[in-house]
């Protein structure tokens, strides 16, 4: 076997591995001092992991153990994306994982979070379905500890039961759906796999039966009935992590299988997918608007952003792959910093995460009402911010296939969104409040993760390079 | 750096000047300095547009300058004037100079109410010199949100509802101007964002432009107060603070029907032959229903709005009748009706700023107590009643008689049907004044106000010196943008 070669292409896998174990060993042999210093030692090594493997050594794709493995510089660039989404939640969960009932359990925090990340990267560079499947597995059992981290609240461990429960049924949907590839192709390499696909009636119900396992990580209508109560329930940094990082990943998983696995139905799963687009958008907004929650709230618009996400899933090509990608970075920074606004104030004021408490927020704390208020524009697609050009290219990327009905359907969708998103900017800038949340200061990492989010939704949009150097990678069907 | 990007520039800078400025003073130094920059830079521009074209420089836009943004969709920003944007970057440029003195007295928040200000006056800039669709598009965009917080933390009555009614509405506008560029860029082969280079091209099929000539019209429409599409106007006018009221209806309103005209018309010719029809009824609508509206409202702000819807009409209604002099006067109108209902809005700003109250029941005998702002309401009132001398006569005239020179029954009929909103607007105009202006005074605590300070002097003046000046000699303007309405014109001729 070339050693060398598993080195020189799978070297993120491996060093994340490295990051991992040294959580680990840190956690079983660090001191009282040392303990205090875990949040910055973690984020110091995310931080060299991302830049040791943002850059894509190889330009051309390679398979390593008989093609078990593949690797790609786009995926190199999507593994990035959710190394950083990661670091922003690990600086934005400083203040709850210090706290009295979280404080000796915080090793875990880190190393269940990075195992869920490297699950998701062997998940993208799967070549062969038995690879992709334990990827997916890595991704939800630590999840599911995750969601139940603050064990002793009872709304956590509720939302932890709930997320394994739906996980462990969308997984066996999958595998029965896979079990009917293996079946009818005859094997289970991603690449052999495509001559033997030829929309038959069992391939049909297998790409549904696939669809589904993955909708339910997506959180697709109507695959989401968990999503609302698990991010309601889960801790703040948690419910973040969960909506972007781990969305991303089986988003941009889904595009690679339905491209390379089932190019040939792509009819198929384009109708699919139309139908399921339409209904996540309308229904998850159409919830969203009642929310009074602000995390349940998040929950919803998540939904419906994933629905915008598929948009650029159905193109099928190099050109919506790369606004796929963009959409999701941009996604990322924009809700992470609406999360990490959410988690400040919740860790601040003794957990009010209603969107009543955020009344005249603005008096008190400007500098964080800003941050959400820009945010929410992102999100909602508002120039000059970033989420305005990432829509406008997954639009772009679904109507030159000649889905125009569709996109001016997720565009109508887009003024409920407005609307919606309007509700919390109005709470904090105009409902007057006599007992508004008191000032106070968040602590630096999470400032500084902020700042980040802050930084990407103002300039990325505008700076043309990053979108630039993802479709220099991109491919398509 | 092109002198057009100076435009949406200066006012990034001025937010920047805002954001580090500490105290009031400083606020307002930062808006005058700013606000004077670009009035001075908008009446080089006229001049510097007048001398290259008195050069010889034929093209169609002058001061162009592009870079690649996105290659992947041959996005480019890509700025250039012709006689037309010049019109309006001047009117943008008074707006909010005179704006800006309009709200000096603004005293809640008033740092966050100038950078909003300031945002929204980047995206009017960027509009008018953009060339490239998404670029246009995302100016225009730029420009309207600001319009949501202004409204709902500085206005005034049930800002909350008008604020988001016309958010929403225009966002829903912008929905469809969204797919109907996609449509555009896709239709003309992908190639370029350019709105000149798509012109050139000519090669959108006519049945996508049947498609697409509607929702582009439709969604620029809405904020061109396009019947049945102007309902956010009305209550959004009358909940706006004062300069946002001024340059929501003077400025904004415009972006509408030069979007109509630069994209709708100009990019799908074909189709905007064929179906112009429908959208002359409902501009008919609109112009004659407007006037109508305004006669029984007792809001001074309503009754402006409705005028408004009524005006910006008449715009849509003359571009839509596909000759030179119509969409000269179209042009002129925006002008003539962006200073006038500016006047109309600072002064009512000013009038309830005293009074409290915009109730004309409670209002009169006003000439005596506050002489100067009266005697500008009636300059105003004259200007929107179409007064020979000042610019409303002659924006009306050269519509009219474009429109009546269209030969055939169906445009005359609706010519003169339009032509009714004249005598109407002089019924409400007539009656507004003679009712708050005139008569003996009711209400004792209204004896005791005051009449103008200086810097609302200085708005005023500013504004009624811009409407004498267009109205006394309109030849030089009405030229320039002759010259630059012709090619679009003919190009849908042909």
């Amino acid at each position: 076997m070339d050693y060398s070669a598993i080195f020189s292409y799978m070297y993120t896998e491996i060093a994340l591995v490295g990051v991992i174990v040294a959580a680990l060993v840190y956690d079983l042999a660090a001191g009282k001092k040392g303990r205090q210093a875990f949040h910055g030692v973690m984020c110091a090594l995310l931080l060299l992991f991302i830049a040791g493997t943002v850059y894509p050594y190889h330009k051309e794709t390679a398979e390593v153990f008989g093609g078990m493995y593949v690797y790609n510089p786009v995926y190199g660039i999507v593994k990035s994306i959710l190394a950083i989404g990661t670091l922003i939640v690990f600086l934005q969960s400083d203040t709850w994982i210090r706290k009295e009932d979280t404080e000796f359990k915080r090793g875990e925090f880190y190393v269940l979070t990075l195992s869920t990340l490297l699950g998701m990267d062997f998940m993208i560079s799967a070549g062969h379905f038995m690879m992709f499947f334990i990827g997916l597995e890595l991704a939800s059992v630590p999840m599911a500890c995750l969601v139940a981290f603050d064990k002793y609240k009872h709304n956590s461990a509720e939302a932890g039961a709930k997320y394994i429960l739906s996980a462990l049924f969308a997984s066996g949907l999958m595998l029965y759906g896979i079990s009917f590839l293996y079946g009818t192709a005859g094997t289970l390499y991603f690449d052999d796999m495509v001559a033997g696909i030829n929309g038959s009636a069992l391939q049909i119900m297998a790409l549904v039966f696939f669809f589904t396992g993955l909708g339910f990580k997506i959180s697709l209508v109507p695959f989401h009935l968990w999503t609302a109560d698990t991010y309601e329930g889960a801790p703040t940094s948690v419910t973040s992590y969960l909506s972007v990082v781990s969305k991303a990943a089986a988003a941009f998983s889904l595009m690679i299988i339905l491209m390379k696995v089932f190019g040939p139905m792509s009819e198929y799963w384009q109708t699919l997918l139309y139908i399921v687009i339409v209904l996540s958008i309308t229904i998850a907004n159409l919830f969203a608007i009642r929310q009074k929650n602000l995390k349940r709230f998040l929950a919803f618009s998540s939904i419906s952003q994933a629905g915008y996400i598929m948009l650029a899933v159905i193109s099928g090509t190099p050109y919506g792959m790369t606004s796929l990608i963009f959409y999701v970075l941009v996604y990322m920074v924009a809700n992470l910093a609406a999360f990490g606004v959410i988690s400040a104030v919740e860790q601040n004021s003794g957990g009010k995460v209603g969107m009543d408490d955020y009344n005249g927020l603005y008096r008190t704390n400007p500098k964080l009402t800003v941050i959400m208020t820009l945010a929410l524009f992102s999100l909602a697609g508002i120039p000059p911010f970033a989420g305005f050009f990432s829509k406008f290219f997954i639009f772009a990327a679904a109507f030159e296939q000649g889905f125009h009905v569709l996109v001016l359907i997720a565009l109508l969708n887009t003024i409920i969104s407005l609307y919606y998103y309007l509700l919390v900017v109005k709470a904090m800038f105009i409902t007057p409040n006599d007992s508004p949340i008191p000032a106070f200061r968040s602590d630096n990492s999470t400032r500084l993760s902020l700042l980040l989010c802050l930084a990407g939704i103002m300039a990325l949009g505008i700076v043309s390079s990053v979108f630039d150097g993802i479709n220099l990678y991109a491919f398509g069907m | 750096m092109n002198i057009l990007s100076l435009f949406p520039a200066i006012p990034v800078l001025m937010m920047l000047g805002l954001w580090i400025s500490r105290n009031t003073r400083q606020i307002h130094a930062v808006m005058v300095t700013g606000a004077s920059l670009l009035l001075g830079l908008a009446i080089a521009l006229v001049f510097v547009y007048l001398g290259m074209r008195a050069d010889g420089h034929t093209s169609e836009m002058l001061l162009t300058d592009s870079f690649v943004w996105y290659k992947p969709l041959n996005i480019e920003y890509a700025v250039g004037v012709d006689g037309i944007s010049v019109a309006m970057i001047l009117l943008s440029a008074i707006i909010v100079f005179t704006g800006t003195f309009a709200s000096w007295k603004m005293e809640t928040d008033v740092k966050e109410f100038f950078l909003w200000f300031c945002l929204l006056s980047v995206g009017v800039f960027g509009f008018f010199i953009s060339v490239d669709l998404f670029t246009m598009f995302m100016f225009y965009e730029v420009a309207l949100i600001p319009m949501y917080l202004l409204i709902g933390v500085w206005g005034t009555g049930r800002k909350e509802y008008s604020a988001m009614k016309l958010t929403l509405m225009l966002m829903g506008g912008s929905a469809l101007i969204l797919i109907g560029i996609l449509g555009i860029y896709f239709g003309a082969g992908a190639t370029t964002m350019d709105i000149t280079e798509i012109a050139a091209l000519h090669n959108i099929p006519v049945e996508m432009q049947k498609i697409w000539f509607p929702i582009i019209f439709i969604g620029f429409g809405v904020l061109g107060a396009l019947f049945p599409f102007h309902t956010w106007s009305p209550d959004g006018h009358a909940s706006a603070p004062t300069a946002v009221s001024m340059l929501h209806a003077g400025v904004l309103m415009k972006l509408g029907g030069y979007g109509c005209f630069r994209i709708a018309m100009y990019l799908l010719p074909e189709a905007a032959q064929e179906l112009s029809w429908i959208f002359i009824i409902l501009t008919t609508i609109s112009v004659v229903y407007g006037a109508f509206s305004a006669c029984v409202q007792t809001d001074l702000k309503y009754i402006n709005a409705y005028s408004s819807v009524s005006h910006c009409g008449l715009v849509l209604f003359a571009i839509l009748m596909l000759n030179q002099t119509a969409a000269t006067g179209a042009v002129l109108q925006m002008l003539s009706h962006g200073l006038m209902t500016a006047l109309f809005f600072a002064l009512i700003g000013m009038i309830y700023g005293r009074t409290h109250t915009r109730d004309i029941r409670q209002l009169s005998g006003l000439m005596k107590i506050m002489p100067f702002l009266s005697v500008c309401y009636v300059i105003a009132g004259l200007a929107n009643l179409g007064l020979p001398g000042l610019s409303g006569f002659v924006a009306e005239m050269t519509i009219f008689n474009g429109a009546f020179s269209v030969n055939d029954t169906f445009h005359r009929v609706v010519t003169v049907i339009a032509c009714t909103s004249i005598v109407i607007t002089a019924v409400y105009i007539l009656r507004l004044i003679g009712k708050i202006l005139y008569g003996t005074c009711t209400n004792p605590e209204h004896l005791k106000l005051t009449d103008a300070t200086w810097d609302e002097r200085l708005a005023v003046i500013v504004l009624i010196v811009a409407i004498a000046g267009l109205g006394l000699a309109p030849l030089w303007m009405s030229n320039m943008i002759n010259d630059s309405v012709l090619p679009i014109i003919s190009h849908i001729w042909n």
